[in-house]
């Protein structure tokens, strides 16, 4: 049989490769979410804070992080429905004067910078380790793995105190406002790296036995353009759900290292600052301070979790 | 059964030096231990005394088999802000945290398991659905969150349960002194307790029920049934008792992260133990507390770890089997 038998038909009208929009619109992922009206709130609270973070700057009607904005004299102010409470400051105000609706906005804006790249940098690694771990094995193997093991027996929060106290004292002399991002960046990151390194070694054991591979390995590749171009692409699929979960779980990472003081300082507050701060006032009956970002918080991670629940299952061929 | 024992043995020893390996190169390298003991005017050949008789100038390997001897007689060197040997400083806190993590994993095993049997075998009840929401939102929940809330709730506005502190202490045998004894001991143990606890037992609720359900649907468990035996003799005589060989180690793993997260709890309710003391040494970068809990963290994590394990082999039957065909 010749190339040119095809049914004259189907030439006739060419099937039109469906687009993006209709092929996710079709597949099963999109229908379970459109299933289970929870997992769309969560999807919602999470995009509309997302959103509002992103636009701090002008959803805000101040920038807390400007001293010159800001005044003591306004220090303590209950909401505004509540007595005493005033016109300008919806959810009222922090020990320092600080608009807390524009403290919360902005604090959101910095828990998610670090609790993303931490995230980002922990997937980095995981999956640059796995890869290598389980495409040259050997002793390279047996290294990482090792090290994984011993890791995974101490808690993130743990290692993440570790690091941040052992990279400050390595850094003494830089301003603590200067490092404090990178410093709790890097301590989440590798915190959390184990996770990925695991599933990525365990699906790359399996992928690397298959022909398309050997072939690619014929053909003559390096080792560097098979790991990153052939396999990873196959077994980045499971990293998916893991991600979306530890955003959960690095925020909360973040929130409690600056509940803990080892954090962002009170100049420059995330939620967990001002939820410490907050929390020194909590006798003297102001409970704004702490109640406003610590609901925000949990709304946020709550919502992350259904998120990642929901994409787990959605994603998990077992349960469907 | 013996060979397993000692091949775990083998790799317990390994993990504890590698951590040791860590906790020295912190030690040794993160900011000069001698700069810490000395002011900036002391003379030099003072200085280069102290280094000798500290064996900072030996070989690095040599430094470090002495440190490991050390720490394996609890010998961790002197606190760079009390000026005090770290292992007293650890021993004098370690009654208040030890004492406060067995209490809120009780708590987690003694809550968690039986709302887990609950939620599984009323899987459509209302009261399970209100269990599986609330464990949800207690995952999700912060630690230091849950602290301050409970706070709020039982100390601010009812006024029933202190909010900081143990309470008073009584002393028993030595250095340990428990806050078991005392009413106000007690009752300043309820709050932490809880907090610390709360995550572990949502998790265990989950676990319990998740496994409780696979186990349901085997078929000893029909069997059992068409033999006539009574519900109640299905549930918990056959079913729960092989949903809890998991959840031993769970829990028991459970129990590590438990004094680590300590510290958390410890700094909200100002629980004077060893996590408070850590904090602050990691706030003020005194490498010997840092070195030494992390040892010491290690060294639990590692006794706890092989002790499930050994436990499962004598619990687990099918497993006991292939110890002893191995």
């Amino acid at each position: 049989m010749t190339v040119s038998a095809a049914p004259a038909p189907a030439a006739a009208t060419p099937v039109k490769p469906a687009s993006l929009l209709t092929r996710m619109r079709d597949s099963d992922i999109w229908h379970s979410f459109r299933s289970s009206p929870l997992t769309m709130l969560a999807a919602f609270v999470v995009l509309a804070l997302a959103l509002a973070a992103l636009f701090a700057p002008v959803l805000a009607i101040m920038n807390p992080f400007d001293p010159a904005q800001v005044f003591l004299m306004d220090a303590n102010i209950p909401p505004r429905w509540s007595e005493g409470g005033d016109e300008r400051f919806i959810f009222g105000t922090d020990d320092q004067g600080r608009d807390l609706y524009s403290a919360i906005l902005y604090g959101m804006r910095v828990s998610l910078m670090i609790g993303l790249g931490g995230v980002f940098l922990a997937a980095t690694i995981g999956i640059t380790l796995g890869l290598v771990a389980g495409y040259v094995g050997g002793r390279t193997d047996a290294i990482i793995m090792r090290v994984a093991d011993v890791q995974l027996t101490f808690p993130a929060i743990l290692v993440a105190l570790l690091i941040d106290g052992v990279v400050h004292a390595l850094l003494k002399g830089i301003p603590r406002e200067q490092t404090v991002f990178g410093v709790l960046i890097l301590s989440i990151g590798l915190s959390f790296w184990v996770q990925y390194a695991r599933t990525i070694r365990g699906s790359t054991l399996v992928e690397k036995n298959k022909d398309y591979v050997q072939a690619a390995r014929l053909v003559g590749m390096s080792t560097p353009v098979i790991m990153l171009r052939h396999i990873l692409p196959n077994v980045i699929g499971p990293v998916l759900v893991i991600l979306t979960i530890n955003i959960g779980l690095a925020i909360i990472t973040e929130a409690t290292l600056s509940f803990l003081g080892v954090g962002l300082p009170a100049t420059q507050p995330s939620l967990g600052t001002l939820i410490s701060i907050g929390n020194k006032y909590l006798f003297s009956g102001d409970w704004w301070i702490v109640a406003f970002p610590g609901f925000t918080l949990a709304l946020f991670v709550l919502a992350v979790n259904l998120l990642g629940d929901w994409l787990r299952d959605a994603l998990n061929p077992r349960l469907r | 059964m013996l060979a397993f024992i000692l091949r775990r043995l083998m790799q317990s020893v390994l993990v504890l030096l590698s951590v040791a390996l860590i906790a020295f190169a912190m030690f040794r390298f993160v900011g000069d231990p001698v700069n810490q003991l000395v002011s900036l005017d002391t003379p030099a050949e003072q200085v280069r005394q102290i280094r000798e008789s500290l064996g900072l100038d030996d070989p690095v390997i040599v430094q470090f088999l002495r440190y490991v001897a050390n720490a394996a007689q609890m010998e961790f060197g002197i606190s760079y802000q009390f000026r005090q040997p770290v292992t007293t400083l650890l021993a004098e806190r370690a009654p208040a945290t030890l004492e406060l993590a067995f209490v809120s994993a009780l708590f987690s095993l003694l809550v968690g398991i039986p709302m887990g049997v609950y939620t599984a075998l009323r899987r459509d009840g209302v009261l399970a659905r209100v269990f599986q929401a609330v464990s949800l939102v207690g995952v999700s929940l912060p630690t230091f969150l849950i602290g301050i809330l409970l706070i709020y709730l039982f100390a601010v506005t009812l006024g029933w349960l202190p909010s900081f502190g143990r309470g008073e202490t009584v002393k028993i045998s030595g250095s340990w002194s428990t806050g078991l004894l005392t009413w106000s001991g007690l009752k300043a143990l309820v709050l932490p307790a809880v907090t610390l606890g709360l995550f572990q037992m949502t998790l265990i609720m989950r676990l319990v029920r998740a496994e409780m359900l696979e186990v349901l649907r085997t078929d000893y468990i029909k069997f059992a049934r068409a033999r006539g035996l009574s519900t109640r003799a299905v549930h918990f005589g056959h079913a729960l008792k092989n949903t809890l060989v998991p959840v031993i180690t769970i829990a028991g793993l459970q129990l590590g992260s438990i004094i680590a997260f300590a510290i958390i709890t410890e700094t909200v309710f100002q629980w004077p133990g060893m996590g408070v003391l850590f904090l602050k040494a990691v706030q003020n970068v005194d490498i010997p507390i840092m070195a030494a809990y992390l040892v010491m963290i290690s060294a639990l994590f590692v006794v706890i770890n092989l002790a499930v394990d050994l436990l499962y082999a004598m619990v687990d039957p099918r497993l006991r089997a292939t110890l002893k065909g191995a």
